[in-house]
């Protein structure tokens, strides 16, 4: 049986558009990053189906995906540990409330 | 595998070693010498600086099968952001011995160099994943710099708000990428070029991942509608630190947007990305310029400074010729001296007396005159006022856009031309609370640091002998010309 690629790409560009609502709307910073997470994933599955429907003979869309995933997890990483010292200064991870410097 | 061809890494091995070596001395050395730390680096940076000028500079090699490639171009780049990075660190040898950043003092030199190392993959790259992984090793660290204070509430502020964006971006900017990987079946940048060269009609989806790929690097260089992040960073970062992200990761990102746009998607210059750069050039410049003129603090003003810069440098990209890369890259060392004298002095003032208002610079003439004069040099220098050195890195990169010859290509130079005397009057904002108006409570007379001040003579020797000499440019221009 045969799936069409597009039947893979769809889910992946509502994945990452939902990465985009989410990380726009939400308030909470914790949110603001799985939101982003959404995002790197759609990436991540994006690239395994171009690989794997357009191009099956190479493997440079996979090998892109195995840095890509180890990149995010540098990223949240990181991130989380500059959250972390921000919620033991505050007792408070809501973006609207971290607004000392402004225009 | 072949291992000599590490041999043609030798910038990158070197800022490596570098980093070893500092990161083992931070380790290992005793308390008694951790206080030479900061000079330890500066110097062990300066040999390898000293280094990459007198190692022969390599015509044109490639390493791992295509995906590195260095040429005398990607080394005169190299070097000149080595220059930039030696002048943050001497700079910042007080800040670094300061009493509430001494204790993690390493930490800043160890990061500094891993950001060094990023931006050097970031501009050799050749293969998009190898650039992608520069661009985070170059960012990252960043994010933890920017957080060095972290028991200042606007350090952390500005870590969170540039490690979201930072994200945010690069998973925008790979997402343009997965559209090209599936258009164009590789991730090498010659390879991506013949396939888009050979592909004929512009397809819709090209654009689309064009406008991706753009606006996550537009991001990094804080071009306009993503520039948010730039005040904010530029003010809660220890100045050390935004001096460093203000001038060479923008410097390095400059580059390597430019060597995408014409190397990858130089085929679409007139159907794709003429009028995505056209528009971006416009905006960055003219809203920067409007923002600065409201801000109070020097650091803000020298972020929105900064956003109006980066229009200017993207006029060299938008000449798509070699005259273009020749006078992007002169801009970007003038603009390493003028703006690293710009931060030098507002450092030297925010060590000895902790403001950073405009308002408390009233009247520094009388009590600081040397000071308030390198401010002036750089103030002068960042307006493009003629002896000195921004006015000719300005003077060549509207030269190169103008020589594209289109009237569109006019207006765009006309309304950056408007756009300069804006900036004058701003720039001259600076220069007139120094000079002219006079305060009550006038920022006393003090003595910087024998390495702010030797910074401060590097830069000012560089904005004024930039601005007489012209062999600089010449040279860029001949090897810009070979390829």
């Amino acid at each position: 049986m045969d799936i069409s690629m597009i039947y893979y790409l769809v889910p992946t560009l509502v994945m990452f558009c939902c990465g985009i609502y989410g990380f726009i709307t939400r308030k909470n910073m914790i949110a603001m990053l799985i939101s982003i997470e959404l995002m790197l994933n759609a990436v991540d599955i994006n690239f395994v189906i171009f690989n794997r429907y357009l191009f099956p003979g190479q493997l440079e869309g996979m090998m892109f995906t195995l840095f890509a995933i180890a990149i995010a997890a540098a990223e949240t990483a990181l991130a989380i540990a500059i959250i972390i010292n921000l919620f033991r200064a505050h007792k408070n991870i809501d973006v609207s409330d971290i607004t000392k410097m402004k225009f | 595998m072949d291992y000599s061809q590490f041999l043609a890494m030798k910038q990158e091995i070197g800022v490596l070693v570098v980093f070893l070596l500092v990161f083992l001395y931070d380790t290992f050395m005793p308390r008694k010498g951790q206080a030479v730390l900061p000079l330890v680096a500066t110097v062990l940076f300066a040999c390898f600086t000293a280094f990459c000028f007198v190692t022969p500079w390599p015509d044109s090699i490639d390493a791992f099968a295509g995906m590195y490639a260095s040429s005398t171009v990607i080394v005169a780049i190299k070097n000149i952001l080595n220059v930039g990075v030696l002048i943050v660190l001497i700079q910042s040898i007080k800040w670094a011995n300061s009493e509430t950043t001494a204790i993690r003092r390493g930490e800043f030199y160890e990061l500094l160099l891993v950001t060094l190392f990023g931006m050097y993959l970031m501009i050799s790259a050749r293969h998009f994943l190898l650039f992608v992984i520069g661009l985070e090793t170059a960012s990252l660290p960043l994010a933890a710099m920017v957080a060095f204070d972290k028991h200042r509430h606007e350090s952390r502020e500005a870590a969170i708000k540039y490690i979201l964006t930072a994200i945010f971006s690069s998973a925008i900017f790979m997402m343009g990428l997965s559209f090209v990987y599936g258009l164009t079946g590789s991730l090498y940048f010659t390879n991506i070029a013949m396939a888009i060269a050979a592909g004929g009609t512009v397809s819709s989806l090209l654009v689309l991942a064009l406008a991706f790929v753009i606006s996550g690097i537009g991001f990094k260089l804080s071009l306009v509608p993503f520039h948010l992040w730039t005040a904010d960073v530029y003010q809660g970062a220890p100045t050390s630190v935004t001096s460093y992200l203000s001038v060479i990761s923008k410097g390095a990102a400059a580059f390597a947007f430019m060597v995408i746009l014409t190397q990858v998607f130089g085929a679409v210059y007139s159907q794709a990305w003429e009028w995505m750069l056209y528009a971006l050039i416009i905006l960055t410049i003219t809203v920067g310029n409007l923002f600065a003129i409201r801000q109070k603090n020097l650091k803000r003003f020298l972020a929105f400074s900064s956003v109006s810069q980066a229009g200017y440098i993207m006029l060299g990209i938008m000449a798509d010729n070699a005259v273009g890369a020749a006078a992007l890259m002169f801009y970007i060392l003038v603009y390493i001296f003028s703006n690293l004298a710009a931060f030098g002095v507002v450092q030297a003032v925010e060590n000895a007396s902790g403001k950073v208002d405009m308002d408390s610079y009233k009247g520094l003439y009388k009590t600081n005159p040397r000071l308030s004069f390198a401010m002036m040099l750089a103030m002068f220098s960042l307006a493009g006022i003629p002896p000195f050195a921004g006015f000719f890195s300005k003077f060549f990169i509207f030269t190169s856009a103008i020589s594209q010859g289109s009237i569109a290509i006019y207006v765009l130079v006309l309304i950056a031309l408007i756009n300069t005397i804006v900036s004058l009057y701003y720039y001259l904002l600076v220069v007139k609370a120094m000079f002219i108006s006079d305060d009550d409570c006038v920022i006393p007379t003090f003595r910087s640091a024998g390495s702010e001040r030797l910074g401060l003579w590097i830069t000012v020797a560089g904005i004024v002998g930039l601005g007489i000499v012209s062999c600089f440019y010449n040279y860029l221009l001949d090897i810009t010309s070979i390829i």
